[in-house]
């Protein structure tokens, strides 16, 4: 671990007057320092809760976002729940799997983008709905995708959109 | 009936969520006032007089669970659920991207009613936008006396501290939220003791609804008659639907409580050209569906409640013609299933149980005798789980059947959906 990262994780654990309440954050602030939760990250984490290997293990494992293998640089969270569903959900996997190669699963081959199918993201007025790198993108066509993807894939940083 | 914007007064103005702008808009003055010339009963006062009930899905009235709260000299605390993962429901969301500091105005209004010294925001993992929205906000109220040490000058100070959970719909019941933000695994916790006496770090704590705490503002500033006087006698005040599904124009739309749901309906723009209306979810995916028979029903939690169904989170999903109902029914389960945290059997054996018998039947190769398969699992996973999550399971099943039936017995009879045939074809 990095100093600045165990600093980082010092400095969550201080703003909770009850430690055991840090562990959820420094997970977090791990797996965006590493990409995903490492069997390093849960012995780190382990080690600064005072906890065992097995307590970690069995909270990361409770929680969909966190990952227990490598994303791509751009990890892409598409809605598929009810409303996004009747607003064209389906035709934007398929046009992602067609036009883009994606697919759920591990990342593209040049490990710029992967992609997961998520419940309801509590935006559903605007769907299709995604996010990348859990920076919301509403009101999905294919087009926009295009537009999204191609901006991310020549290096634009995933800022979202606002509401 | 026409929308009645209280909390959604300001939220089109340009720059709202900044401390300047809301400021500018009347933002924190009710605040001061209340600091400055209201005792904290006053405060409990008000929120008792508006009737106001919670906006997170039960609709437990929010002045009686403050008095709930021991006298014991114990510290207090205050819990914001900003969990919203109820499918169909996006008001949270809105309301902290759009108005942050109306929820930390609320917030610090609630914690000197209940006299919390700490509160927190417990927000879903996925609302990382929205934790950096309300870091700023806390960090310009901070900066500017409205929280921290000596509150608009007072002797009141509070401290507000966000947190993000990691993904999992079950962290929403209050609970299972208490249990995420002590640092374990999400999972509803025995009740009796309830969160007022034994909550948070085993402290007496309140957990109210972002919709909730917001509410708080515009009750302080105009007084709980104010509010009572809108809306239906059992269900008072506004109330922010979102407004989802086949229509032109979704989004959320703040209206009377009560208000038709025909009337919400054309607000969201109506259905698109040369659409019917088949069927709506009123309260998210854990309500149970209605019919063109309800187009004009009040939209208040006792008419819903009445009918067979709830307001809930008041996320309204609205299915036009062309939306199977089986396919849309083995979704929602799916979902379920996904979600069960399985501590209790009938909710972890019988959601998935559900989730298999759905999806034979949407592939066209199920049985009447499945129909009623579903009835009877209905009927062994509602009212006996550990949780609120199983009646919320099984809710959009039991009533597809009851509404639905002949199309379900269309998909075995015609070995797959109609609706989809039709289109090929
Ligand atoms: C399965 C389940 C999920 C829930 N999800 C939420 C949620 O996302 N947000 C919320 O405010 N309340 C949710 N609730 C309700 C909470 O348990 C609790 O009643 C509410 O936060 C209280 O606040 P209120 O009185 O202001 O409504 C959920 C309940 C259940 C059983
Ligand atoms: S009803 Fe479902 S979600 Fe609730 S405790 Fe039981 S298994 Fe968990
Ligand atoms: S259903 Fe997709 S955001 Fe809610």
């Amino acid at each position: 671990m990095t100093e600045a990262l165990r600093e980082r994780c010092e400095a969550i654990k201080a703003t909770y007057p009850e430690a055991q309440s840090a562990l959820i954050p420094i997970l977090h602030a791990l797996q965006d320092s590493y990409g995903y939760v490492t069997p390093q990250a849960v012995e780190e984490a382990a080690e600064l809760m005072a906890m065992t290997t097995a307590e970690v293990e069995g909270v990361v494992s409770f929680y969909t976002l966190f990952h227990r293998k490598a994303t791509g640089r751009y990890h892409i969270q598409v809605c598929d729940n009810l409303a996004c569903q009747l607003r064209g959900t389906d035709e934007l996997l398929a046009h992602l799997k067609e036009k883009w190669q994606l697919e759920p699963g591990g990342p593209s081959p040049d490990g710029i983008f992967s992609l997961e199918r998520v419940e309801c993201l509590a935006a559903c007025g605007y769907a299709p709905v995604a996010q990348v790198n859990l920076r919301y993108y509403y009101h999905l066509t294919p087009e926009k995708a295009d537009q999204v993807l191609s901006g991310l894939a020549d290096g634009e940083e995933a800022r979202g959109e606002r509401i | 009936m026409n929308e009645s914007k209280v909390l959604l007064a300001h939220a089109d103005v340009k720059g709202i969520e900044t401390l300047s702008v809301y400021e500018r808009h009347g933002g924190y003055a009710t605040l001061k006032r209340a600091l400055t010339e209201m005792t904290p009963a006053d405060v409990v006062q008000a929120v008792l007089d508006s009737g106001l009930r919670g906006r997170g899905g039960a609709g437990f009235p929010t002045g009686r669970k403050w008095s709930f709260l021991p006298n014991d000299g114990r510290e207090r605390l205050l819990v914001c659920n900003a969990d919203e993962g109820e499918p169909g429901t996006f008001k949270d969301h809105f309301l902290i991207h759009r108005l942050p500091h109306l929820l930390v105005e609320g917030m610090t209004l609630a914690s000197y009613a209940i006299g919390a010294p700490r509160a927190y925001i417990y927000l879903r993992g996925e609302f990382l936008q929205g934790y950096e929205l309300l870091e700023q906000a806390i960090a310009e109220a901070t900066a500017a006396g409205y929280l921290g040490q000596h509150v608009c000058g007072t002797d009141y100070s509070l401290e507000l501290k966000l947190y993000r959970g990691a993904g999992a719909y079950i962290c929403g019941e209050e609970t299972a939220l208490l249990d995420s933000l002590e640092g374990r695994r999400g999972i509803p916790r025995m009740k009796p003791p309830f969160p007022a006496t034994a909550g948070l770090y085993g402290l007496p704590t309140v957990v109210n609804n972002v919709e909730t705490l917001c509410a708080v503002v515009p009750i302080v500033e105009h007084g709980g008659e104010w509010f009572k006087a809108m809306g239906t006698e059992k269900s008072p005040g506004t109330k922010i639907y979102s407004m989802s599904g086949a229509l032109k124009r979704p989004g959320n739309y703040e209206f009377e409580m009560g208000v038709p749901l025909s009337d919400l309906i054309e607000a969201a723009g109506g259905l698109m050209a040369g659409r019917t209306f088949k069927a709506v979810v009123p309260g998210g995916a854990s309500a149970a569906y209605l019919t063109g028979e309800h187009i004009d029903i009040a939209m208040d939690y006792d008419t819903l409640a009445q009918a067979g169904t709830m307001l809930g989170s008041g996320g309204v999903i609205v299915l036009d013609d062309t939306v199977c109902i089986v396919s849309f029914t083995r979704r929602a389960m799916e979902f379920f299933r996904h979600e069960s945290c399985g501590k209790c059997t009938p909710c972890r054996e019988g959601t998935l149980w559900m989730d298999q018998v759905l999806t034979r039947l949407e592939e066209g190769i199920g049985t009447e005798a499945d129909l009623d398969l579903l009835l009877d699992l209905a009927d062994n996973i509602g009212g006996r789980t550990f949780c609120a999550f199983g009646d919320a399971a099984v809710a959009m099943v039991a009533s597809s059947v009851r509404l639905f039936r002949q199309e379900y017995i269309a998909h075995f009879t015609h070995q797959g959906c109609p609706l989809q045939k039709e289109r090929v074809g």
